[in-house]
């Protein structure tokens, strides 16, 4: 059975040096406050549709994401503005996206759920749970049979495992030992139900176990956790021993998205993993060990604010795509690349 | 030199020279490998090209659809064969929410270059799960594009713009044309952007696609001896249909029946209707009709599977009735 209770916060030395740990620090702040300004700005009528907010569960691809190469793939679900922040995609560009504005990194067609970018091998942004799965499968495969050094990283939730596209995606990555790595975030919901009301196994790695795929759980809590399980995944399959299942053990601080009245669960339960949020404990462990001054932290805490301000003010300043355009980006034009 | 050869060979031949051509080009789908292919479309790849490039994938619709998808975007072109429309049903979330939408949602960053062959339609009493013909749902699509090679020069020359298209291509085989012999012309290149007049005529377009070519064909050659000379346009092209082609045929003989194996409701050949009215209703000198596959599941007895399922004497029918 899962710990529903919250563990203690994280202990130990920091094994990293100053600068590498500040910037995933700051990774972690730039997205908690995008996020907590896309909420705002949902509550303004700015951003409509769906917003998931991935607030709470920042050490995850923080931690992951800085454990991957920049030639390497991205698989990501809706929940995936941090994973997007993260990989190099443009703040200003991702919230022009949710603003649906032709500036935005698919000029508007894709919203916040489908963020993609190719510069940085992002791969979206995927709404269908599971989705995303069976193309990691093949990004993984083309990487393989073109022996190009990639491996491709697909995130998805706790919920996704579930669906069938998990067991034949599994499947066909341990068969054909591709270079994938299976990222479960599991946050121990998938919209308001419970694992233990979805899952038959609730231990994950069990069930990647069955495929033939060795299997990783990390504290997902602690961003010192997820870096060093995520490199020893990705260190395992760059070797070309196949893929490999880690599971993010997080917690969604706030609603599944805009439209939920939290009825499934306790506050106190919410708050408890609250304690150990990502971005606390991490900081309270750097400054301890003096890598990390109050005012080194401020200072971070109001770049990472100028820059949702920017980003805010060029979504603000961006343009609607002409309707005349509606058709565009279906099809490849005959002359494109 | 024209030569002949079957529906089969032709494919089967057309395939071969994409996997020789184009290291990036590989065929993957169920027992495609060492079973030589459920039709018989690629016996003896696997031992010449290998397992890598003949890939025999597990039972898993969903996951090889959606990973020949990743595979495209990771830069090779996968040909994925799915041994029916049927089955291809599980794979429908990733060939509608994935392949169709990707570069819409991506803002034109990614296109999805990938090629996806199935066997369609009935006639083999195969019963009710082996045996549709839902070409017409995908033809509903934006972001693919679909074929139907009804002819042998269709089944030579049609995988070759497919694979160079940047796009998805889904490709319908009808299963009752896979022994059909017919010369291949010495120029068999397709153009997969036109449909394509068979049989030229004056008093009724027969506007048809698939498995309904031959027997459309064969209601003209009827309907020749009691001369009625009806034109046959092959639509070749399910999405985007071909319109100016269709109207102008139809411009021309004042008369059209529509053939297609799709159930009546919902079909493509309403669509095709409806794009006559649209176009050239003044130009009709009689409403439009259409066959149809009548609206029950394919059944397996070969009699009622006959009665369900268009053929050349409904299709005369038809035309006497609207000649009156
Ligand atoms: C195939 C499919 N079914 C249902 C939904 C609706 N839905 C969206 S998110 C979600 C929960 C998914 O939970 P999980 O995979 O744990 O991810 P999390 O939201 O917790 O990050 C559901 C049911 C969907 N988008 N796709
Ligand atoms: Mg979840």
């Amino acid at each position: 059975m899962i710990d529903h209770h919250a563990a203690p916060p994280p202990a130990g030395p920091v094994p990293w040096d100053k600068d590498f740990a500040l910037r995933l620090l700051a990774d972690m702040v730039r997205i908690r406050r995008m996020e907590e300004k896309s909420a705002e700005m949902y509550g303004a009528g700015k951003i409509r549709g769906f917003l998931h907010l991935y607030i709470g569960e920042e050490a995850t691809a923080v931690g992951a994401l800085h454990a991957l190469s920049p030639e390497d793939n991205i698989v990501a679900t809706y929940r995936e503005h941090g994973h997007a922040l993260v990989r190099g995609l443009d703040m200003a560009a991702i919230m022009a996206e949710m603003y649906g504005k032709r500036e935005g990194c698919a000029h508007g067609r894709g919203g916040s759920m489908h963020l993609f970018d190719r510069a940085t091998r992002l791969f979206g942004g995927n709404a269908i749970v599971g989705g995303g799965l069976p193309l990691a499968v093949g990004l993984g495969l083309a990487a393989k049979m073109q022996n190009e050094n990639r491996v491709t990283a697909c995130f998805f939730g706790d919920g996704a495992v579930a669906e069938g596209a998990f067991h034949e995606s599994l499947n066909l990555a341990a068969l054909w030992k591709l270079p994938v790595l299976f990222c479960c975030e599991n946050n121990l919901y998938g919209m308001g139900t419970a694992i233990e009301r979805s899952e038959s196994q609730t231990d994950l790695c069990v069930k990647a176990a069955s495929y033939n795929m060795p299997a990783l759980r990390a504290d997902g809590m602690d961003i010192v956790a997820v870096h060093k399980t995520t490199q020893d995944a990705v260190t395992r399959a760059r070797a070309g021993q196949g893929p490999m299942f880690v599971e993010y053990q997080t917690y969604r601080f706030r609603a599944h998205s805009m439209f939920d009245a939290e009825l499934y669960r306790q506050k106190a339960e919410v708050e408890e993993w609250k304690t150990r949020g990502p971005i606390h404990t991490f900081s309270a462990r750097l400054k301890a060990e003096g890598k990390l001054t109050e005012a080194e932290f401020l200072a971070m805490d109001a770049a990472a604010n100028a820059e949702v301000d920017a980003a805010v003010a060029f979504a603000e300043a961006g343009t609607w795509e002409p309707v005349e355009d509606l058709l565009r980006e279906v099809m490849t034009p005959e002359n494109a690349p | 030199m024209s030569r002949r050869l079957n529906y089969r060979e032709a494919m089967r031949e057309a395939m071969h020279e994409a996997l020789v051509a184009d290291p990036r080009v590989f065929l993957m789908g169920e027992d495609v490998g060492m079973y030589g292919g459920t039709y018989a479309f690629s016996k003896g790849f696997f031992d010449e090209f290998g397992p890598e490039r003949i890939r025999d994938t597990p039972l898993s619709e969903l996951g090889f659809v959606g990973a020949a998808i990743g595979a495209a975007l990771g830069g090779m072109r996968p040909i994925v064969e799915v041994m029916t429309v049927n089955f291809s049903l599980l794979a429908l979330d990733q060939i509608v929410n994935t392949a169709a939408a990707y570069r819409h949602m991506s803002g034109g960053q990614f296109s999805v270059p990938l090629v996806i062959r199935m066997t369609t339609g009935a006639g083999r009493q195969l019963a009710a799960q082996h045996s549709h013909s839902l070409e017409g749902w995908y033809a509903h699509i934006p972001g693919i594009r679909v074929l139907a090679p009804a002819t042998i020069e269709d089944a030579r020359g049609m995988l070759a713009p497919a694979l160079a298209d940047p796009d998805p291509v889904v490709i319908f085989e009808h299963a009752g044309l896979f022994n059909m012999e017919g010369e291949l012309p010495d120029d068999w290149t397709v153009d997969i952007r036109s449909a394509k007049v068979r049989r030229v005529g004056t008093d009724v377009a027969i506007i048809t696609h698939g498995g309904s070519l031959p027997k459309a064909m064969q209601a003209a050659e009827q309907l020749a001896a009691a001369g009625i000379e009806a034109e046959v346009v092959n639509l070749r092209v399910l999405r985007p249909l071909d319109t100016a082609t269709i109207t102008a045929s139809v411009a021309k003989c004042h008369r059209a029946v529509v053939v297609d194996e799709g159930w009546r409701t919902g079909s493509l050949a309403a669509e095709v209707m409806a794009r006559i009215m649209e176009n050239v209703f003044f130009e009709l000198d009689a409403p439009v009709a259409r066959v149809c596959s009548e609206e029950v599941p394919i059944p397996y007895a070969r009699h009622l599977e006959e009665a369900a399922l268009p053929q050349p004497e409904k299709i005369v029918a038809a035309v006497k009735r609207m000649l009156g």
